[in-house]
């Protein structure tokens, strides 16, 4: 028999992934309504200054976006869990490092899919405006969410097997996210305010830089993460 | 390679060192040095080094905090290291190290920082400054923290290993990163105190303190190793094969 490709594995994959996301859509109901409360939560707890409000908007949609991919991440691996999925797949045998890349892109699109969605929200709420052209900010949001998919496939991973694995992941995964955090606010914050002295594309490619390290680390590490 | 270093390691001169070493009353006189030189080192930094002609008597926190940062350095240079070598070729020994590194790699950084924060105080004004090479240190000592909390909650020790490795290696893949996007995102601290920088005068004390620190290090470093290397082979030895685990796993 002759073994499918890294591609083609991936593919079909992330075709169950989503296929799985989307039979149980009463979990992104919950997701998108925990990044909205989250939104609405940064407003209350600073008071109603507009002015302020939409000045921190990037961050806001970064922090709602970081705190609901946790939530996403843990969901992913639990669901695997369940019925030993992830041994079964390893078992056919799949390529490990397929099963990395197919959650990794899953989780990315799904929290691009939050982010899009949280957008008109942030300039119906805290009346944001966007001074730059919104394919930038769909480059800050696709990038930025690669970069939270990345190490967070591999974290979700190794949590989804220890004990306290609610705590252990953000524990884990927040740190190591701060200079993707700081990329992605900031770049959206140029977006939402203009960008007079041309920072947005250092941001981006610190942000490309940062994705590009960790899916290669994923990729050579996560076979190590699931063996047995 | 790997042989090589095997039969330097099992040759006569090297076996010699290793038996003398291992010997308790020399392992205890080593630690009675250590104090010893711990003393006279804080005793040159708090009398016998000039006062700093700007700052005073509160830039004798420098011989302190200049060795704490520097073994921080040190513990997470040899965690990264075992992790990487943990991936290649599984072993107890390395694990246990790179566990004793990471508490170390914490505890001196957290003492490391503290001291940092108090010498800001008087001198910048502020405790705290968000200035790149501070910001990177605080966010690693949290994701230090991480690194060890993983520890504590994986119960497989085989699997522990191999997970505590590759966070570890991502924790270190995105030192550089950390510190480029705290760059950018935002600069106050002194250029790094080292023997090179500093006046003549303070030299030595410096020198003297960064020996004592070391030594100190190497006998925490040892120690805890040991704590974790035995409760290591005490998980995944057999209850009734306990007590004679030690000679048949070292073996």
């Amino acid at each position: 028999m002759r073994h499918p490709g890294l591609l083609a594995s991936t593919w079909v994959l992330f075709r169950k992934d989503l296929l799985v996301e989307w039979r149980s859509r009463s979990r992104i109901n919950a997701l998108v309504f925990f990044s909205l409360a989250t939104l609405l939560l940064f407003s209350f707890a600073l008071g109603p200054d507009t002015a302020l409000l939409r000045r921190n908007a990037g961050g806001y949609l970064w922090l709602a976006l970081l705190l609901s991919s946790v939530l996403a991440l843990g969901e992913s691996f639990r669901v695997e869990r369940e019925n030993a999925a992830l041994e079964g797949l390893r078992l056919v045998p799949v390529d490990a490092r397929a099963i990395f890349l197919s959650k990794g892109l899953a989780n990315a699109v799904l929290l691009v899919g939050l982010g899009i969605l949280l957008v008109p929200v942030l300039v119906a709420l805290l009346d944001v405006r966007l001074v730059l052209p919104w394919p930038r900010l769909l480059v800050l949001t696709v990038l930025g969410c690669l970069a939270i998919a990345a190490p967070g496939t591999l974290y979700g991973a190794i949590a989804s097997h220890a004990r306290a694995r609610d705590v252990l992941l953000p524990l884990l995964l927040f740190p190591i996210l701060i200079p993707a955090l700081v990329a992605a606010a900031k770049g959206t914050a140029l977006v939402f305010e203009g960008d007079p002295m041309d920072q947005l594309n250092s941001w981006v490619a610190l942000l490309a830089s940062f994705d590009i390290l960790y899916w290669g680390l994923g990729v050579v590490l996560f076979p190590r993460v699931v063996e047995e | 390679m790997a042989g090589m270093l095997k039969r330097l390691w099992n040759s006569a001169p090297v076996a010699a060192v290793r038996a003398f070493a291992a010997h308790p009353l020399v392992q205890r006189s080593f630690v009675v040095f250590t104090v010893a030189v711990f003393v006279y080192a804080a005793w040159v930094g708090l009398t016998q080094a000039p006062p700093d002609r700007e700052m005073g008597d509160v830039q004798r926190i420098m011989y302190a905090h200049v060795p704490m940062v520097q073994m921080m350095l040190l513990a997470g240079t040899i965690l990264f290291v075992c992790s990487v070598l943990y991936l290649f070729r599984a072993s107890w020994r390395t694990d246990a190290l790179a566990e004793a590194s990471a508490e170390l790699a914490l505890v001196y950084g957290a003492i490391g920082t503290t001291l940092g924060a108090i010498w800001g105080r008087p001198t910048w004004g502020v405790y705290w400054a968000w200035d790149p090479r501070l910001t990177t240190v605080a966010i690693l000592l949290v994701a230090l923290a991480g690194y060890l909390a993983l520890r504590r909650f994986v119960d497989d020790a085989e699997r522990r290993a191999v997970w505590a490795s590759v966070t570890a290696i991502i924790i270190a893949a995105d030192v550089p990163i950390i510190y480029f996007s705290v760059k950018w995102w935002k600069s106050l601290h002194q250029v790094q105190s080292n023997p090179r920088t500093v006046d003549p005068q303070m030299v030595h004390a410096l020198r003297w303190n960064i020996t004592a620190f070391f030594l100190v290090f190497i006998v925490f470093l040892v120690v805890r190793y040991r704590i974790a290397l035995a409760a290591r082979l005490r998980e995944v030895t057999v209850p009734d094969a306990q007590p004679r685990a030690r000679e048949a796993v070292a073996s």
